[in-house]
């Protein structure tokens, strides 16, 4: 085995640094904190100008090492990346099975990090159970077009992207997992709205709602209702790569408060950060097995849920250790005076919690490996 | 260089060599027979054969000049059998005090985990039952002791052939300071829970027969979502245990250790080989208790049984990891060198990157 980076991946390392040092200031973060929205344009933007946006996108050809290097960099800093992520694996699913056409008209804007896009996946009664989606998409053959109507739950950045990319159920008759069609739409399109949705983390997510909403041939991405192969495609990029490097920041973070209020020198306390170092370690080289699975060809398997499930909930148990280890000064939110690590401590408790939900439940993930990995029986 | 999670094709080989070597030398029989000494005098011979005992050695010295990455391959492997041979220990033993009798496994070497008390006593020494040779610290000195073995050990948890030793009975050659013995502890560390990766694997995988085969209410219990979901939080237990003490080995291998590693807590990087193989035998303990424990469990009370296998890997699970000592002490001693505390001559000499939050 060797855990040496490439001289390009260290000098992507180095480049995503310097534009995060410029870019991703003090004030930024707390603007991201305030709004809501987690997002920081000019870190985007320059990350589209130096092309590495396009080097981050996921797919054939494409080098999956870049891809986990800069969403760990970005983890890892603390810099809002979750724009970066979206526009990145939708970029890769158009570079797959869009048009020509698509892809000169949609493609340019998202790697540049001008324009951002969100997903249109989960619905009030789909969520792990995907296929349940109720959204239909009807085509109309008088006008080559579709007719949209339903309603989407936690499509985060839903109020800022410029392009929705939507799952539909074009053929109820066609059985569970045939009949879908997936589209990318303009936000701007009449019909479609968007109420914030606020959560017990600092982020806003959105439920959107599809009205009578009115499309062309022009938005479907791939074959019309055959949208659960382009799922496919999307959810393979995504389990497993990105969010399982929370804990080195959390672990820096609290160091720098344990050492500034004297806790580090308590054996109960060193013992502890001596154990969430190891998880940050394991965290992270399940990750980068993950990616070197996808760089040899041979994966995805059910690597990424591995990685996904013990990085998340390892991040989970450290957070919520390091607020009981901080007492009272944990629960302070940011800048209160005398809140353990300014606030961020308190904050991690809440971002942890919906990472063991998001991008696929663990228990999605435990059924997984237990199914592909172990060749067990399915029972649902 | 680039990232690479396989083996090379002389580890694969090695890897093969050793795992049917054990399947074949070393089955479950083999080590119910060796209990409770937990020492095969015929399967250490048959490693001779294979020039096993001296494969750590520089070839210079006489030995086979295996990489640490290599080492770390057989050790998986004589931990997936649970192997009744202190292969482990002589390994680590041979590289430091690497005599030709040594060198051959003709004498066993074996090394002293803590330093010797005031009576001059090594405490449960691994392999202190059977080995003529114990490197140990006694004093501000590491010593290599020869000596009669007992031949016989307390009885204890592992079956394993552990024995308290005299530093200073015997013929004693002095190695060096006190901290000579310092590498060798990292490597016996390293080996060690590459065995505990290759008893958690193990645990997967009788487990995993078991409950294929295991019927209750009308339906094998491995269809139960319950049993499904234990069992799925074993490949990152092993694989990360797995990860770490290739990393261990990579990083000794390419001359990372003390100040020529890097431990940077600010980027969470992390190349020292001593850190690393701490982390390592940490995670492996925790992947083979927590492993062997839930597969026993699912065994239902056959797993309690000494008719089954599991209970022959939950014991050595606890035996070849706590023979160290708590690993709570052993946390702190890795967190001195993660966060060295305020005066202390820092391990490694840490490197940190300017304190951004």
């Amino acid at each position: 085995m060797d855990f040496t980076l490439s001289d390009e991946h260290l000098d992507l390392r180095r480049q995503m640094r310097k534009i995060m040092t410029a870019t991703v200031t003090a004030d930024v973060v707390d603007e991201t904190h305030r709004s809501g929205t987690n997002h920081a344009p000019a870190f985007i933007h320059a990350l589209g100008d130096s092309g590495i946006l396009a080097r981050a996108m996921p797919g054939p050809g494409q080098d999956p090492i870049d891809m986990w290097l800069v969403s760990s960099e970005a983890e890892k800093f603390g810099a809002p990346f979750d724009a970066g992520g979206m526009v990145t694996s939708i970029a890769g699913v158009l570079a797959q099975l869009g048009t020509d056409e698509q892809r000169r008209r949609i493609m340019p804007g998202l790697l540049s990090g001008r324009e951002l896009v969100c997903f249109g996946l989960t619905e009030p009664d789909g969520g792990s159970d995907l296929p349940r989606i109720k959204t239909r998409a009807v085509r109309n053959d008088t006008d080559d077009g579709w007719i949209i109507n339903g309603a989407k739950m936690w499509t985060t950045m839903g109020h800022v992207a410029d392009w929705v990319f939507l799952l539909a159920r074009s053929d109820p008759s066609a059985g569970r997992y045939g009949g879908f069609t997936t589209f990318i739409i303009p936000m701007s399109t009449p019909g479609i709205s968007v109420d914030p949705v606020w959560t017990m983390g600092t982020e806003r997510s959105n439920a959107t709602f599809y009205d009578d909403v009115r499309v062309g041939d022009e938005c479907v991405v791939g074959e019309a209702h055959e949208g659960w192969r382009t799922m496919g495609i999307m959810l393979a990029f995504e389990r497993g790569l990105g969010n399982t490097g929370a804990l080195t920041p959390l672990l820096r973070r609290f160091a720098h408060w344990a050492a500034e209020s004297g806790t580090i020198d308590d054996p109960l306390v060193r013992d502890h950060m001596a154990q969430i170092a190891i998880e940050a370690q394991v965290a992270e080289l399940l990750t980068q097995r993950t990616v070197w699975t996808i760089a040899t060809g041979e994966g995805p398997g059910t690597e990424g849920s591995v990685a996904k499930v013990y990085a998340t909930e390892a991040y989970q148990r450290a957070a919520r250790w390091a607020q009981a280890t901080a007492g009272a000064d944990g629960l302070l939110r940011f800048h209160e005076t005398g809140a353990a690590a300014d606030g961020w401590i308190d904050y991690d408790v809440r971002h942890s919690t919906p990472q063991t939900l998001q991008g696929g439940t663990s228990e999605i993930n435990r059924n997984n490996i237990a199914e592909r990995q172990f060749g067990l029986p399915r029972m649902r | 260089m680039a990232l690479e999670f396989g083996l090379s094709p002389d580890q694969e080989s090695i890897s093969d060599l050793f795992s049917s070597f054990f399947a074949k030398e070393s089955p479950s029989e083999i080590v119910r027979e060796a209990e409770p000494l937990g020492h095969s005098p015929a399967l250490w011979n048959a490693l001779q054969g294979l020039e096993a005992p001296g494969m750590g050695v520089a070839v210079a010295a006489g030995g086979g000049g295996a990489a640490l990455a290599d080492l770390v391959v057989v050790a998986e492997a004589l931990g997936r059998a649970v192997a009744p041979v202190p292969l482990l220990e002589h390994l680590v033993a041979s590289r430091l005090h690497p005599e030709a009798a040594i060198v051959r496994g003709d004498q066993i070497a074996t090394i002293a985990l803590h330093p010797a008390d005031a009576a001059g006593l090594w405490r449960l020494a691994p392999a202190g039952a059977v080995a003529h040779v114990v490197i140990g610290v006694d004093g501000d000195e590491t010593v290599a002791v020869y000596a009669e073995p007992p031949g016989a050990a307390p009885a204890n948890h592992a079956c394993a052939p552990i024995a308290d030793r005299s530093a200073r009975v015997g013929d004693r050659v002095v190695l060096g300071p006190a901290s000579a013995i310092d590498g060798a502890l990292a490597e016996w560390r390293m080996l060690t829970a590459a065995a505990l990766v290759g008893i958690a694997n193990a645990a997967l995988e009788i487990g995993l027969a078991y409950v294929r085969e295991r019927e209750q209410f009308g339906r094998i219990i491995g269809s139960y979502q319950a049993i499904q979901h234990g069992l799925a939080d074993f490949p990152a237990l092993i694989d990360g245990a797995r990860f770490l003490a290739h990393k261990a080995a990579w990083a000794g291998d390419t001359g990372r250790v003390g100040a020529a590693g890097v431990i940077d807590m600010d980027e969470g990087e992390i190349t020292e080989h001593a850190a690393l193989a701490s982390m390592a035998f940490l995670q492996a303990g925790e992947a083979a208790a927590v492993c062997t424990d839930r597969s026993l469990h699912y065994h239902g009370g056959y797993g309690f049984s000494k008719e089954y296998d599991i209970q022959l890997y939950f014991r050595r699970a606890r035996g070849w990891a706590n023979i160290l000592g708590d690993p709570a002490r052993e946390r702190l001693r890795l967190a001195d060198m993660l966060w060295p505390p305020p005066g202390s001559a820092a391990r490694g000499a840490p490197t940190s990157s300017a304190g951004k939050v």
